[in-house]
């Protein structure tokens, strides 16, 4: 695996677009080249050089180069934006769009991501060590087809919307999440160790929900199914007990909530 | 870029109106229009070498959705369509976006790609045709026309049921030249009416719901009436149960009410009296889903036999595309079955509409049987004349795929290749594998351009490429003296996807496959001077509909013609 | 004195679009406005007495001075010109020709252009593209409907015709008795004077619309349901599903109640969701009430143009859409752009402070017919006549039905029309671009 470095050298105000950031793109290229390739800041073109030194050496196949971004991104979106392969690291915080449309490869963040992560995700691995933002793993505007496959793990929290109109995959969330999650989802799991945000599965019809934290409260349109000691669920065996909600009924969906019994009593039916 | 004058020399001509097949000839080009190349000078001229190339006239496509409000509907609800095809502006262009719901320019600049240079836009609805002629000035190239959806209108509905052809007449000739419209459209007769309550229509001898007038009272009364006026085109009609299995039966029915009906249009020389649009979506038979099969060779036997009608495809493409349409109750029975996003906009007093995605997919039985059928009626109706080809744009697929549906035309081995990624029992419910005929490109020159200006009425100076024509001509790189397109579709589907040069009205406006310009733009409607005396009579019976029951002021609701750019009044007078 | 009697004249304030407005002008001045409501009416009347803008203004070091039209414009292009990432906002209280210019404006900046329905009717635009949205013209409400539902909005104050002229006190083809053939349900959090006319009101706690619409959709397919859902109780919820069950023609209206409150497009949502599920008992359709009058223009001429309906950004020279970063509020909270154009809008008074802070740092043009706190932030404001009663053009109503806007009267001298001045800006723009100007037909 060869290794190759972007080093930032401070950010503009107006944003940078570099979807160019991911092995597909840099793999056969000279640090000289790389650098001389166009992102955009705003309706600028500018040189990836302005903005990142390169060092290194890069691969002549994406599988065999690794990425390694340093400093700070926060204005920068579309960082591995469509990879299929290769790995990627930002120690960072990336703006939005990180790993958008991604199919393959593995990146990965230690730092926080912005809005729009994983969007529509079809495979490869993604591993954020901060926080994500809102829509992470979730569907474009319009689509009826979200995320389908590949996983993401989140150490901290995400935001609102995530895996919206999932349809395969996997989203682990190890904090909390925020309104909406999983919302229209038709397949896939979501699994949440911290609070569960409010209205989750919402309009969901398959698919399923794991929280092992608490869970304030759910939507009227899920009903109570039963206690369960542990869910098996795509060959994976998460170990309750579980206190089990089906819906989205008003979608007369059949997807499932488990929520951890120790930390949901309040959700048991008396 | 553009020269007064062009010369195109050396070109194999298609101009089925001047009967030339394949002819090595030179088109000259004066002012707009075509002109004996005697009359032009090599020197003073642009000179297009055609050597080895395919001319024809430019594209005329008789029926495709590209402006209006529920066109723009579905721009608005598929944003993940709108960027799955983009450019950026530039080279004097504006920006494009969309794939089955381009943008304006997109719309535009993609038809001229093609070699087409008049579109004709499907439907629209009198009370938003004002949006409908928004979008098409604001389209590039083309020439264009709209048909006005009139049939579902409870002021025909009710002339029509009291029997007063004399008064329906009057008013259709004010509600076309108010609305600056081309022909009188129909979509579902009575159907869309009884959606205003939730309900559909099931035959042409089913009643309207209080209106109490059958969908074959209406179509023979807008056929009537039609005549009565003249109109360049002729009755255009989107039949009932459209998509249904077994609605064949509604087809030939509707088919039915034409015989012995007049065909007297008062400009142009068309020979029929109905256009049944997108015949496909209705050439099917079978009890349901399950026993769902083509009847594409029934209506073809027809058709054989019935000279006075017209039918356009809307052939199935096997894409991800947006359906739209008037019939709002099918669109509601589609997302019913397909569960994705579903838009209604019914009109007061006039019509409906409905938008749904749609994938077509080859391994679906039903999509399968769907594309055998449009095929079928298209190679099984002997003359080319009574068929135009389309794809009902968007509805069965993009317009941009119509290279795609020539390669089937022209080529048996393509259509092979096709069949062997359809359901495997597809041929137990088609006979298009049975089916050897190929078009020659002759043929394909007649049902792209010529039959379609012919049944429109405007092949005095669209559609051919005789003088004084308009010149709108497309040239093809494709070489009919060393290619063969039955053996090489892929190269002919090629060559038509990227006009080499597409001239309209004089102007080159595409170059390699590239659009390099704009045109003078035009935009067709009919200027019908009908019975004055009987027009004023109705428009006074009218105010108090409008008063009562329409909620716009009746003085604001025609069109004026500063909202056309381009406006090309067609002059009839009727009586 | 001459008196001229302008009829079916189109107001131009609200999304009603009411057409049946007679305005009386004596000296090219409006004396009296009869049929319009109090909005409507108003704004007639402030056209004269108001604080007009009539001279371009720049505003220089914090001093403000008079300046001619082409230094105005000048000024303006060159600020549009440098910017990176500059925004094209507002575009809701103008005629579409005006809107058109503004999208090839955008296109040429390479900007991002939005206009107001990101702060109002955005959501609905979201929730539509996710599920749809099956609607209908008001006239179809009129003559058809027997059960009318306003959720979350209060037209007596918003829309003050809406009832009387398209749904509850009309009399239709098919209700020929007006009122008395129609049942009015109001949910709301507050009893409004809408509520008031209501058969039926339905209080709602606050930011709980989403739960009452899921119980509600769930009850329809006979789930069982809890006894009380967002302070509703469970047979209040059957009894109203019941209703709209067993109706004839039902239309539910909806505002700002469920498009800002927590939830925003997914109240829309499941409210479009909602409705799609009745039909499959009976006639049912949905509607947004939108507020500016020619708000719907603005997505609908956006949308044919560029494929979006707002929240579009140039950047990359083609239109990419995604609000919640290409949107007004998104890009001045995120502090992304870097110079802004406002056309017929005040987002300083109606932004939320992070936004406003940051459109006070950039340069800011302003068009505009009268002073507002927006224009007082800005470094150029040109001075316009207005749409609808100074200028005629397009405007598109609620339902989508495009109407003729009629001139009344003449504009002030040195007021010209937004897609003049645009056209202007425009090719100013382009010369310093060095680009061709684009041909807008349309306009």
């Amino acid at each position: 695996m060869k290794e190759l470095y972007l080093i930032s050298k401070g950010q503009p105000k107006v944003p940078l677009e570099a979807e160019v950031i991911k092995p597909d793109s840099l793999a056969g290229l000279s640090t000289e080249e790389i650098a001389n390739l166009i992102i955009y800041r705003g309706n600028r073109r500018v040189r990836l050089g302005e903005y990142f030194e390169v060092k290194g050496e890069s691969a002549d196949n994406p599988e065999e180069l690794r990425i390694i971004v340093e400093g700070d991104v926060s204005r920068t979106k579309y960082i591995g934006a469509e990879m299929s392969a290769g790995e990627l690291i930002v120690n960072g915080s990336p703006y939005m769009y990180l790993g958008a449309w991604m199919s393959g490869g593995k990146i990965v963040v230690n730092g926080n991501v912005g809005d729009f992560a994983a969007l529509e995700m079809s495979g490869g691995e993604l591993v954020i060590n901060g926080n994500a933002g809102n829509y992470l793993g979730a569907a474009y505007r319009g689509n009826w087809r979200g995320m389908s496959d590949g996983l993401i793990v989140v150490k901290g929290n995400a935001g609102a919307e995530i895996g919206s109109w999932m349809m395969g995959g996997k989203i682990v969330v190890e904090g909390s999440t925020g309104p909406f999650t999983g919302v229209h989802m038709s397949d896939g799991i979501i699994v949440v160790y911290g609070g569960l945000g409010p209205r989750a599965g919402a309009q969901m019809t398959w698919g399923s929900i794991v929280v092992y934290g608490y869970a304030p409260e759910l939507l009227p349109s899920f009903s109570f199914n039963e206690v369960i000691p542990a869910v098996e669920i795509e060959e994976e065996r998460f170990e309750g007990p579980f206190i089990e909600y089906v819906g989205d009924l008003a979608e007369e969906g059949e997807g499932s909530i488990y929520l951890l019994e120790e930390k949901n009593k309040h959700l048991k039916p008396q | 870029m553009t020269k007064h004058m062009i010369l195109i020399k050396n070109g194999f001509v298609y101009d089925p109106i001047n009967k030339i097949d394949g002819e090595k000839m030179d088109i000259a080009i004066k002012e707009g229009k075509i002109v004996d190349p005697k009359k032009v000078k090599e020197k003073e001229a642009k000179v297009i070498d055609a050597r080895g190339k395919v001319v024809m006239p430019g594209g005329v496509d008789i029926h495709s959705h590209v402006a209006g409000p529920k066109v723009n509907a579905g721009r608005l609800f598929r944003p993940e369509d709108g960027r799955r095809q983009v450019r950026p502006f530039g080279q004097g262009l504006r920006a494009e976006t969309g794939f089955s719901v381009p943008n304006v320019f997109a719309t535009g600049y993609r038809y001229a790609q093609l070699g087409y240079t008049t579109v004709m836009e499907a439907a629209t609805p009198p009370l938003k045709t004002r949006h409908t002629h928004e979008e098409m000035s604001d389209t590039p190239i083309l020439d264009q026309g709209a048909y006005l959806i009139l049939d579902n209108n409870w002021v025909i509905m009710e002339y029509l049921k009291a029997g007063e052809y004399e008064k329906c007449a009057a008013f259709v000739a004010w509600m076309l030249r108010s609305m600056k419209c081309f022909g009188i459209k129909s979509v579902n007769p009575g159907g869309d009416e009884n959606w205003g309550w939730g309900k559909n229509i099931s035959s042409v001898r089913d009643r309207v719901i209080y209106f109490d007038i059958s969908p074959a009272e209406i179509i023979q009364g807008l056929i009537r009436v039609n005549e009565m006026l003249g109109l360049p085109h002729s009755f255009h009609i989107h039949c009932n149960n459209l998509g249904l299995p077994g609605s064949y039966t509604t087809t030939l029915e509707t088919f039915g009410l034409s015989d012995g009906m007049p065909i007297s249009p008062k400009v142009g020389e068309r020979s029929q009296n109905l256009h049944v649009a997108h015949i496909q979506f209705y050439s099917y038979g079978g009890e349901d889903w399950k026993t769902f099969e083509s009847k594409g060779d029934e209506v073809a036997k027809y058709l054989n036999n019935h000279s006075n009608i017209t039918v356009c495809l809307g052939q199935v493409t096997f894409d991800e595309t947006t359906t739209m349409t008037a019939d709002g109750p099918f669109e509601y029975l589609l997302q019913s079955i397909n569960k994705l996003k579903w838009i209604n906009r019914d009109v007061e007093l006039e019509t409906s509409s409905g938008i749904v995605p749609y994938i077509y997919r080859p391994r679906s039985l039903v999509n399968a049987v769907q594309w055998a059928a449009g095929l079928e009626v298209a190679l099984l109706t002997k003359n080319p004349w009574q068929i135009m080809m389309s794809t009902d744009h968007p509805n069965a697929g993009p317009f941009t795929r119509y290279p795609r549906v020539v390669k089937w035309l022209v080529s048996k081995k393509a259509r092979e290749e096709t069949i062997a990624k359809c359901h495997e029992t597809l041929p137990n419910r088609s006979s298009i594998a049975s089916i050897d005929r190929e078009y020659t490109l002759y043929e394909v020159a007649v049902v792209t351009r010529a039959s379609a200006a012919e049944a429109l009425g405007i092949s005095g100076f669209k559609g051919h490429l005789g003088v004084g024509a308009d010149a709108d001509v497309a040239i093809y790189d494709f070489n009919p003296e060393k290619q063969d397109p039955s053996r090489e579709p892929e190269a002919l589907e090629k060559a038509l996807s990227r006009a080499l040069y597409t001239i309209k009205r004089g102007h080159i406006v595409v170059e390699n496959g590239e659009v390099v310009g704009d045109a003078p733009k035009r935009v067709f409607w009919a200027d019908i001077c009908f019975d004055e005396e009987l027009e004023k009579q109705v428009l006074d019976e009218l105010h108090e509909t409008f008063a009562k029951y329409y909620t716009v002021s009746m003085s604001n609701y025609p069109i004026s013609e500063e909202y056309l750019v381009g406006s090309t009044p067609i002059k009839i007078t009727s009586k | 004195m001459p008196e001229r009697v302008v009829s079916d004249v189109v107001c131009p304030f609200c999304g009603c679009l009411c057409d049946d407005i007679e305005v009386v002008v004596r000296e090219n001045r409006i004396v009296e406005v009869r049929e319009a409501c109090a909005l409507g009416t108003a704004k007639f009347m402030s056209l004269s007495v108001g604080e007009r803008i009539t001279k371009p203004l720049l505003r220089v070091d914090g001093s403000v001075r008079q300046v001619s039209l082409e230094e105005a414009l000048k000024e303006a292009a060159k600020m549009l010109a440098d910017a990176e990432r500059p925004l094209l906002y507002g575009w809701s209280s103008t005629e579409c020709g005006a809107q058109a210019v503004g999208v090839a404006l955008a296109e040429v900046l390479g900007g991002v252009l939005d206009n107001t329905s990101s702060v109002c009717h955005g959501p609905t635009v979201l929730a539509t593209q996710d599920v749809g949205c099956p609607s209908c013209t008001l006239g179809q409400v009129k003559n058809r409907a027997d059960l009318i539902i306003y959720w979350g909005c209060n037209p007596m104050q918003a829309h003050p015709r809406h009832m009387s002229r398209y749904t509850t006190f009309p009399r239709g083809f098919f209700r020929e008795r007006g009122v008395k053939d129609k049942k009015i349900v109001v949910i709301d959090v507050r009893h409004t004077e809408t509520a008031r006319l209501a058969d039926r009101f339905i209080q709602v706690e606050l930011g709980k619309d989403y739960e009452l619409l899921a119980a509600m959709r769930a009850a329809l397919k006979e789930y069982e349901i809890p006894e009380k859902v967002a302070g509703v109780s469970r047979k209040d919820i059957l009894e109203v599903v019941e209703l709209m069950k067993n109706c004839q023609f039902g239309a539910l209206f909806f505002g700002m109640g469920l498009t800002m409150s927590f939830g925003k497009h997914r109240n829309v949502d499941n409210a479009i969701s909602l409705v799609k599920d009745l039909n499959a008992y009976t006639k049912f359709i949905i509607m947004p009430m939108r507020g500016h009058y020619n708000v719907a223009g603005a997505n609908t001429v956006f949308t044919w143009e560029t494929g979006f309906p707002y929240a579009v950004d140039f950047s990359r020279g083609y239109p990419r859409y995604n609000p919640g970063e290409t949107a007004a509020n998104d890009v001045l909270q995120n502090e992304e752009c870097d110079a802004a154009l406002i056309v017929a809008s005040d987002p300083v008074s109606h932004f939320p402070a992070k936004a406003v802070k940051h459109l006070a740092s950039i340069p800011v043009i302003s068009i505009d017919f009268h002073h507002t706190p927006t224009t007082e932030i800005s470094k150029v404001v040109i001075p316009a006549a207005v749409a609808g009663v100074e200028v005629e053009g397009t405007a598109y109503r609620m339902d989508t039905v495009p109407i003729r806007l009629k001139k009344v009267v003449e504009p002030p001298e040195g007021c010209l029309p937004d897609r003049e001045i645009l056209r202007m800006l425009l090719e100013k723009v382009c010369e310093i671009k060095g680009v061709e100007t684009p041909v807008v037909k349309h306009a």
